[in-house]
């Protein structure tokens, strides 16, 4: 235990940045989750996976020589259809069955990746270098890297334009109907089959939107996926379903408690802190419902 | 109430299994990880099966066993830190009094302490329910592995190195002695699991999967049952964890105790394999597939995980109900349900 975190003004400020922007990024991969989950009522175990994997194709990018900023425009566009041949092949056999079958099909999904890109990939941490060089806040006291500053407009951009398209375009409309209630889209003539592969469509490009950020701002690894899933999971869950603004705000929440656990606890307990916050979560959520007799579910 | 026929075959399998490793020498590690998985899978069945609790968090009980047998074996003799620290290099050996002692003490402190820590994280947890249970249980095993891994007296991230076997007869006693250790293991779980399936205990946990909220109101205290079903899983999981680590000879926090990507799938994928909800499902199940997994293993040389990925994803998709839940439903008679010729006929041709 070591608070010098909170003894030291810089530190705290240092750490809520940090925390913010890494939070944002965060709120993006739940986003995708809360979509998939609200409209196909999968939950995705592979979502991590999906990250690391959308964060490899900017990797490549960077290793062929160009430059891994424009992996936030190629690598949803990839990953895109990748979603939808994981639809094809898996998701649409397990759509309307028990949730645990979709937890442990994905599961197996998650295993496979995991294993396939540590045989394609290497299992070294790399890391795609964007040269965006660091702003220096309060006399050089607080360092931000300017990758992060980006990848935090870059999510935003992400989020903002996905809203809207779900608001204006006829995709979206389809998507949110079949979320309200599939049975009644299917007789009013919306093909629910391909609202699902597009759904998980975009849920894959948004991670690979978001992978591609964090190999700039951070590194990957092939077996870096599950920590992802669960944040996404946490995050949705704080802030329920269809909860835009929830998500966001309880994913820079995330972030900063991330970043301060980090400070305080010792990096080699980062990860280990978010799923026992995870478990604390879910514990006091089933205590305050069952004061009223209710449970999760 | 045992059948003679029934008696026959249970006789059957107890000669098989004493005399198993006399018969196939060779394989005595393998069976003695064979009958620890089927310890696994029994025990898992008791919530993802009769309970409808799918569970990913029983690998908890597994690794706690694991590492607590293991620092009771050593810790009983030797100061603990200095053990872990030195490593792989063998300051302090055990003599043979002292191994078998510690075992025993270890296996005792492995089964207790985690049902304990059932117990007392029971009520929280199990009042989850569906998926959020087992996202929770998944989050709670890899929890749990994260942050032994953090822990310094255990080995962190260099790992544990359990007490070598001592010198009496070699290798083939090792083997002996694992195996008769796991195969006692796996008779004291499948009589304690026969017996409480035997009871009205096994009809509230199928009440609980049917409809817990039904069987609330029938007056049954499902809180009570669940941490009780609960409790004997983590009881054995955790004997199971005590003499695998005896066996693997090394633990490691997140590839060997808290292994949620191994056996933290393997008993979920062998239960089901097998078919959930019966008493003999998970052990075939488990037979079937580590058989499968030493068979084929090998020739897939690195692409394991693969394997293991597509295999998850098929069995859970197309064979989700599992062998004995195949058979129930070709052979109805056998499983003493009644079957309604007419019924049957509709219900084909409704298909």
């Amino acid at each position: 235990m070591d608070f010098l975190v909170f003894q030291v003004p810089m530190l705290t400020i240092q750490a809520l940045l940090d925390g913010l922007l890494l939070g944002i990024l965060f709120a993006l991969i739940a986003y995708g989750m809360a979509l998939q989950w609200g409209v196909m009522n999968i939950i995705n175990i592979a979502q991590g996976d999906l990250v690391i994997l959308g964060g490899y194709i900017a990797y490549f990018m960077y290793l062929y020589g160009i430059h891994p900023g424009w992996g936030v425009i190629v690598s949803p566009i990839i990953m895109y259809f990748v979603g939808i041949g994981i639809y094809k092949l898996v998701i649409n056999k397990v759509v309307d069955r028990d949730l645990f079958i979709s937890i442990l099909a994905t599961f197996g999904i998650s295993i496979l990746f995991m294993q396939l890109m540590n045989f394609a990939f290497g299992a070294d941490v790399v890391l795609a270098n964007s040269g965006y060089g660091t702003t220096m806040l309060f006399d050089n006291s607080v360092t931000l890297p300017n990758s992060k500053i980006f990848s935090a407009v870059v999510s935003i951009v992400f989020a903002v334009g996905l809203v809207i398209y779900m608001k204006r375009s006829k995709l979206g409309r389809a998507i949110r109907a079949t979320a309200q209630n599939a049975r009644a889209a299917k007789i009013l003539g919306v093909d629910t089959e391909k609202v699902y592969a597009a759904t998980f469509g975009i849920n894959a490009a948004l991670c690979g939107v978001a992978g591609a950020l964090i190999s700039i701002t951070f590194t990957i690894h092939p077996y870096m996926g599950l920590p992802y899933t669960i944040r996404s999971f946490m995050i949705v869950i704080v802030a329920g379903l269809g909860n835009l603004p929830g998500v966001a705000l309880s994913g820079m929440g995330l972030g900063i408690f991330e970043e301060f656990a980090d400070y305080i606890l010792g990096t080699e307990f980062r990860i280990g802190s978010v799923f026992l916050l995870l478990v604390l979560i879910l514990v006091y959520r089933r205590f305050k419902l069952s004061r009223k007799r209710e449970y999760l579910k | 109430m045992l059948k003679n026929k029934d008696l026959i075959t249970y006789l059957f399998i107890l000669i098989f299994g004493l005399s198993a490793p006399f018969i196939f020498p060779a394989f005595k590690v393998q069976l003695s990880i064979l009958c620890i998985l089927i310890v696994l899978a029994t025990t898992w069945n008791i919530q993802g099966g009769e309970m409808g609790y799918n569970t990913f968090g029983n690998i908890l009980f597994y690794g706690l066993g694991m590492y607590l047998c293991a620092s009771v074996q050593v810790g009983m003799f030797f100061p603990l830190a200095e053990w872990t620290e030195s490593g792989g290099e063998k300051t302090f050996v055990h003599t043979p009094a002292q191994f078998f002692q510690g075992m025993a003490a270890g296996l005792i402190v492995a089964a207790v302490v985690p049902t304990i820590v059932a117990g007392l994280i029971g009520y929280s947890i199990l009042g989850l329910r569906g998926h959020y249970f087992a996202i929770c249980t998944l989050g709670l095993g890899v929890a749990a592995g994260e942050i032994s891994g953090g822990i310094e007296i255990i080995g962190a991230g260099q790992g544990f190195t359990t007490p070598p076997f001592p010198d009496v007869g070699g290798l083939e006693a090792r083997g002996e002695f694992f195996y008769f250790l796991s195969f006692f293991a796996l008779v004291f779980t499948f009589i304690t699991v026969k017996a409480i399936y035997s009871t009205r205990f096994k009809l509230i946990l199928n009440a609980i999967r049917d409809n817990e909220d039904k069987a609330e109101a029938m007056g049954i205290q499902t809180m009570k049952y669940k941490i009780i079903g609960w409790m004997v899983s983590a009881f054995f999981c955790g004997l199971a964890g005590g003499i695998m680590g005896g066996l693997v000879g090394y633990i490691d926090s997140t590839d060997v105790a808290f292994d949620g990507r191994e056996m933290g799938v393997f008993m979920v994928l062998m239960a089901i394999l097998g078919g959930k909800g019966t008493l003999w499902g998970p052990i075939i199940g488990a037979t079937i597939f580590h058989i499968f997994k030493e068979g084929f293993w090998t020739f897939f040389l690195g692409w394991q995980y693969v394997a293991l990925g597509v295999l998850i994803v098929v069995i859970v998709i197309y064979f989700p109900e599992g062998l004995m839940g195949w058979l129930r439903e070709k052979y109805p008679e056998k499983f003493g349900e009644v079957v309604d010729e007419k019924d049957r006929k509709a219900q084909v041709e409704l298909k």
